[in-house]
């Protein structure tokens, strides 16, 4: 109900020249064995948005994210996605060649802990190059220079290009994986706990980053986290999401300022203030 | 024990070339497929050898396989036909398969080679055999097999690039120096083998060659004429790269170079790697200087 409403006011508050969603998700459920991961997922996301999935741990949001993003197959529903040249498709029926295309091209994915996003063994700027290099560029002197370009734009000096992430501190591998994820230009960018483990102070400034970014590519993003202080600043909606189901979905100020299910409810006032 | 005659002529039974027939078979048939899609790693049930793995066992059960009674082998350990790897695999054959050797490259109709390709040009009636340590140009880039199986089959070769970078990044120039990265086809990514890259440009060649890896029992293939490109960036090109210098026992200045330090004080020479190329070319030099004479 929540949702339809939600939908209607999209179309009419959201960008005036896109016609249709980037992403439509529609009944997403995926079971392991006979317990429910998440059930009856729908949504939709328009260029230019952020999307916030909050929830306690083993609500489904993770498995909701993989279920998008093509790294679990889901038992039901579509994620159809309004590819560059084809038009809105259905992204669990492409072929595995194509969906690990998109997968390097106009979708990115930023897991939690940077380590399973990133090289260890291999340089700053290779492993930024790498997604450049997979998608055909072939002149070392172009990756080299779009790799500095981007370590700048997340703030990572630029002699810091050949020293390996395991050098680098939390924040600062976290912020490599995202320039690493950003380089090819992606549309829609899969986030898992972007500032888990790392210090406030330091979440505070990748946050501030990545809602520059956001703003200045025109990205648009499912961001899954538990903590509501990154959905209030990078989300433009937001989905609560309890035992697999979405239990309430809105405006990200008003879901958090007036929230209308019980559960809501408990997640805003169990926030700890200082 | 130490009757080294052929079995054969030994009054012993024994299959020709040491594999029996049915292994022989399995090993033509990984073969026959691996021809047919040039640079793909075919996986074939490798036997164990009478030698330790690393030793080549993967190439004998090549040649093995390749052998008839009319051939004429030579065995190359990193250009040379006298050390103990190409001398122990050629003493081999000679016992199990009883067949004619030479060290002389345009005499053998097969070749089975360790580190080097011979510099004497190969001609299409003669194979080349490889033997391979690790067949998996991805295995040091990506560690799961199942993943890098995979990336050969979308053809994702992105990673590869990336070593390349690294390598730039850190030296200046591409600094990989043997086992270098070829696609073949414009398909696979192949590895060609520890050979040095000076001998890349050789495996576009008129001559069969044929890759075992006998512990990671994989056989692949380059038909002859088959188009092989070494990977480079467009503004690192590739580059056979050897030592700079004549050789200092037949002054041929287009092979590739060992570097023999010769005392304590560090004095060294280089010498052609391929002896077989090098004592030609002293021959022929010296049957010039005595024609001259006369």
């Amino acid at each position: 109900m929540v949702l339809r409403h939600l939908r209607a006011r999209a179309r009419c508050a959201g960008p005036g020249h896109a016609v249709t969603p980037l992403l439509d998700v529609r009944g997403i459920g995926k079971r392991y064995g006979s317990r429910l991961g998440c059930t009856g997922v729908s949504f939709d996301l328009w260029p230019g948005e952020v999307m916030g999935i909050v929830g306690e741990s083993g609500s489904g949001k993770s498995t909701l994210l993989g279920c998008l993003s093509g790294h679990l197959a889901p038992d039901e529903g579509q994620v159809i996605f309004d590819t560059r040249d084809r038009g809105p498709v259905d992204t669990l029926g492409l072929s595995e060649p194509e969906r690990r295309m998109l997968g390097r091209t106009d979708w990115a994915f930023v897991h939690q802990n940077p380590r399973d996003g990133l090289r260890m063994g291999i340089s700053a700027g290779g492993n930024v190059g790498e997604r450049l290099m997979a998608v055909g560029q072939r002149h070392y002197g172009a990756i080299r220079a779009e790799a500095t370009d981007w370590l700048g734009r997340v703030e990572i000096a630029g002699d810091r290009i050949d020293d390996r992430p395991r050098d680098f501190s939390g924040g600062m591998q976290q912020r490599l994986q995202i320039a690493r994820n950003l380089v090819t230009g992606p549309r829609l960018v899969f986030m898992d706990e972007p500032t888990g483990g790392l210090d406030v102070s330091v979440q505070a400034r990748l946050l501030d980053l990545v809602r520059g970014l956001v703003r200045e590519m025109g990205l648009s993003a499912v961001v899954v986290t538990h903590d509501l202080a990154v959905v209030r600043l990078l989300a433009d909606r937001l989905m609560v999401m309890k035992d697999g189901r979405v239990v309430e979905a809105g405006l990200t100020d008003q879901v958090l300022d007036d929230p209308q299910d019980a559960y809501t409810q408990l997640l805003v006032s169990s926030v700890l203030q200082v | 024990m130490d009757d080294l005659r052929p079995v054969a002529t030994a009054g012993q039974s024994y299959t020709f070339g040491y594999l029996d027939d049915q292994t022989k078979r399995m090993i033509r048939r990984a073969l026959l497929k691996a021809v047919a899609i040039p640079g793909y790693q075919v996986p074939f049930a490798s036997r164990e050898m009478p030698m330790p793995y690393g030793w080549g066992t993967g190439g004998v059960q090549v040649t093995a396989a390749c052998l008839t009674p009319e051939d004429c082998l030579k065995v190359i350990d990193q250009g040379a036909d006298d050390t103990t790897n190409a001398v122990s695999i050629r003493k081999f054959f000679e016992r199990v398969a009883g067949v004619a050797t030479t060290e002389r490259t345009p005499e053998a109709s097969v070749i089975q080679t360790r580190h080097r390709v011979p510099e004497t040009p190969l001609r299409e009636d003669q194979i080349l055999v490889y033997q391979v340590p690790i067949p998996e140009p991805l295995r040091f880039l990506e560690p799961r097999e199942t993943e890098a199986r995979k990336m050969h089959a979308l053809e994702e070769y992105g990673l590869m690039h990336v070593k390349l970078y690294e390598d730039i990044a850190r030296h200046g120039h591409i600094a990989t120096s043997y086992a270098y990265p070829v696609k073949v086809e414009g398909r696979y990514v192949m590895d060609p083998s520890p050979i040095p890259k000076f001998d890349n440009p050789k495996l576009e060649s008129p001559a069969l060659q044929l890759f075992g890896a006998g512990r990671e029992q994989r056989i692949y293939a380059l038909p002859p004429h088959t188009r092989v490109v070494s990977l480079d960036f467009e503004d690192h090109p590739f580059e056979p790269s050897k030592a700079d210098h004549p050789c200092a026992l037949c002054g041929a200045e287009d092979s590739y170079l060992d570097e023999v330090i010769t005392d304590d004080s560090g004095t060294r020479m280089y010498v052609c790697s391929d002896t077989d190329y090098c004592a030609t070319r002293r021959d022929q030099i010296a049957t010039t200087a005595t024609g001259d004479r006369a």
